[in-house]
């Protein structure tokens, strides 16, 4: 059974002449997470990464959507598939290099690897890999906040439909209704978590059905389309910084890759590549570019040349630079160093 | 006047929120009127307005906020209801809050209050001891005050630490046992307590089974066998120098705890003294621990499957007879 986002609530009215502000800042944020992460996948098949490589192939027009009408003192928990947005929100690209790459001078140095990277001072979470677990902590934070006495802010994080599935996720999903803290879920159904499609792992006609259960305002978007991707998320956005409602947007896509770069998506049938929601969202921007003449083809030759020597620059610049070494690692694990158990 | 370790730990919360504004707690059941499955915190909600906060029947999330507020510089003591309901939070507490320092560079500061520990027909659910699951994992400071003093100052330094502590107070402790006032003076984190000097043999114990170890040290004293009862109070990290000095004095060791017998704080406390103390001994070190059951809920079960005076003794004579 081929379960897609079937009725959409909120769909923004078609806007034929009208171009999101902001549309080519986004999609020069999808290219560069684009470009960026087809040099991980080559570098990882030649080899020169270790650990897996994870790609957001097809998501990046929700995920830019999601880092991109963020603010300085917003919260930003992104997933597994949010390079995209990541950078919108303000992740430095070394940062991501450094991290696939195993530098010690990265954020996690070497500590930890590929997606679980972070800075938490700086508003962006480190995410743990079991699903569900950064929604209470964005919840946290944005609580705090309220209890510090800051205003305007909000907290968003992604997951998706695998993800909307766990115990840990509902939980989360409550606490922060029941908090009221301005909160965003931005939960993308590519279709696949990891190999398992959507009639193995929900039976609700649509997830997006379940804002109701949870107190929240639901909208469904297109998760192809940029235009609407920026429409939704950043009216959800706004909504939610305004003392609206905690959102759930759904959006719908395909996964364009594997699960990792281990993985061939074999299991992807020929049925579902041909829906509307496997359409590829770069292309699709490009024509819609061209169309309404943001950029001409030359414009566009010279942003993807000026993404790809930035991308080539910072992954010279990290695989320049030295690994950990176990000999020189503080092996402590916690920040007070004369309560560290002396284990013989 | 006299003070319950109970009342201990209210006053320890109450010290806390007057004192530093970065605290507040969050938990089931805790606030309004009520106060607490316990009453830990019984008038505090009315005494400190927006700082004592209900939460929904979810563990997971309940640590989940408490980690996000701790990164935003707040100290949030979460309220387990029982101990054992920390199962649906193990994840928060081992996954995030134990790696985010190493991981991050930015420690989760929270302290969880576990109320451990078994009382008479409490059952399999409610009337666990789970500091050496805790303490297995990397990145947390696990104690388990075994006095009413302890039970105040270690709570508050638990707050002031900057690592995620696991706070295990024991609910057989809660009522049963007083203290004249509060403490004015401490010992930190990370130190063990001798609370009964001896010369034949070493009881290492904590929480609750101190005061078994203390009985039955008591009994042995009147046939001029003096038993040395070391409180380990926090058992991450260990005080294995307190224990090494211990055993130097009397060349026998017993370990006796509440928990589960397979792995856990008994078996560490061992393996350190038989790694670095090996020479010290005179005999083969014991242990004795919970059986290797379900907690029962009838008293008549209950009382033998964990260590009581009986069973401790039955191992100390073993212990001397070698």
């Amino acid at each position: 059974m081929l379960q897609t986002a079937r009725r959409v609530e909120k769909r923004p009215k078609a806007k034929k002449a009208k171009v999101h502000p902001r549309y080519l800042e986004a999609f020069r944020w999808m290219l560069l997470a684009r470009v960026f992460e087809e040099k991980l996948a080559s570098l990882y098949r030649g080899g020169l990464i270790t650990g897996g490589v994870y790609l957001g192939k097809g998501q990046e027009a929700v995920s830019v959507a999601c880092g991109l009408f963020l603010e300085k003192g917003d919260v930003f928990a992104p997933l597994i598939r949010d390079q995209a947005g990541r950078s919108a929100f303000g992740e430095p690209l070394i940062d991501v290099a450094r991290t696939y790459l195993g530098s010690r001078m990265g954020p996690m140095r070497g500590r930890d690897g590929n997606i679980h990277r972070g800075s938490p001072k700086a508003g962006q979470l480190a995410m743990i890999s079991h699903l569900g677990a950064m929604i209470p902590v964005v919840v946290g934070k944005l609580l705090a906040k309220r209890m510090k006495g800051e205003r305007g802010f909000v907290g968003l994080t992604t997951i998706g439909e695998g993800g909307m599935q766990t115990g840990a996720t509902h939980e989360g999903l409550n606490i922060a209704a029941v908090e009221g803290v301005p909160f965003v879920v931005v939960a993308t159904n590519n279709h696949y978590a990891y190999s398992t499609p959507n009639d193995r792992q929900f039976a609700c006609a649509d997830l997006v059905d379940r804002a109701k259960g949870y107190g929240y305002a639901g909208s469904s978007v297109d998760g192809t389309d940029l235009t609407q991707c920026l429409d939704v998320i950043g009216a959800a956005v706004k909504t939610a910084r305004a003392g609206g409602p905690p959102q759930l947007v759904v959006a719908s896509i395909l996964r364009l890759a594997g699960h990792g770069e281990h993985d061939d998506a074999s299991y992807v049938t020929d049925d579902i590549r041909r829906q509307p929601f496997a359409e590829d969202p770069l292309p699709k921007s490009e024509r819609f570019i061209l169309e309404k003449e943001i950029m001409d083809s030359d414009a566009l030759k010279t942003m993807r040349a000026e993404i790809a020597a930035e991308v080539d620059q910072v992954i010279a610049t990290a695989q320049r630079e030295q690994p950990p070494v176990g000999a020189e690692e503080d092996w402590c694990a916690i920040s007070r160093r004369e309560l560290t158990d002396h284990i013989p | 006047m006299s003070i319950t370790y109970l009342e201990a730990i209210r006053e320890a919360q109450t010290y806390l929120l007057r004192n530093d504004e970065r605290v507040f707690i969050y938990g089931q059941d805790i606030a309004g009127k009520f106060g607490g499955a316990f009453k830990a915190t019984k008038g505090l909600a009315e005494q400190f307005p927006g700082r004592v906060l209900n939460t929904p029947i979810s563990e997971d999330a309940i640590v989940g906020t408490a980690i996000g507020a701790a990164m935003e510089g707040m100290r949030p003591i979460v309220e387990m209801q029982f101990a054992d309901f920390s199962s649906i939070a193990l994840n928060q507490i081992l996954n995030n809050a134990g790696t985010q320092y190493w991981r991050t560079g930015t420690p989760a500061s929270i302290t969880v209050r576990l109320p451990s520990g078994g009382t008479k027909g409490s059952g399999p659910f409610h009337s666990q001891s789970m500091e050496g699951i805790y303490s297995h994992y990397p990145g947390l400071i696990v104690v388990t005050p075994a006095t009413v003093e302890d039970a105040y100052t270690m709570l508050i330094d638990a707050v002031a630490i900057d690592d995620p502590v696991v706070y295990c107070e024991h609910k057989y402790l809660y009522y049963h046992l007083k203290a004249d006032a509060l403490p004015t003076e401490k010992l930190p984190i990370g130190k063990a307590r001798i609370v009964r000097p001896g010369r034949d043999l070493t009881i290492v114990s904590n929480s609750a089974m101190v005061h078994e170890a203390l009985a039955v040290a008591h009994q042995f004293s009147s046939k001029d066998i003096e038993i040395e009862v070391v409180d380990l109070r926090s058992v991450k990290p260990l005080d294995t120098d307190t224990i090494l000095a211990s055993v130097a004095r009397t060349g026998r060791l017993l370990c006796v705890g509440e928990a589960f017998p397979w792995g856990g704080v008994t078996a560490e406390v061992i393996a350190r003294v038989a790694t670095e103390g090996f020479h010290l001994l005179d005999a083969a070190p014991a242990r004795i621990n919970a059986k290797d059951t379900p907690i029962p809920y009838h008293p008549n079960l209950w009382s033998e499957h964990r260590p009581n005076a009986k069973t401790i003794a039955a191992k100390v004579r073993q212990v001397l007879a070698e």
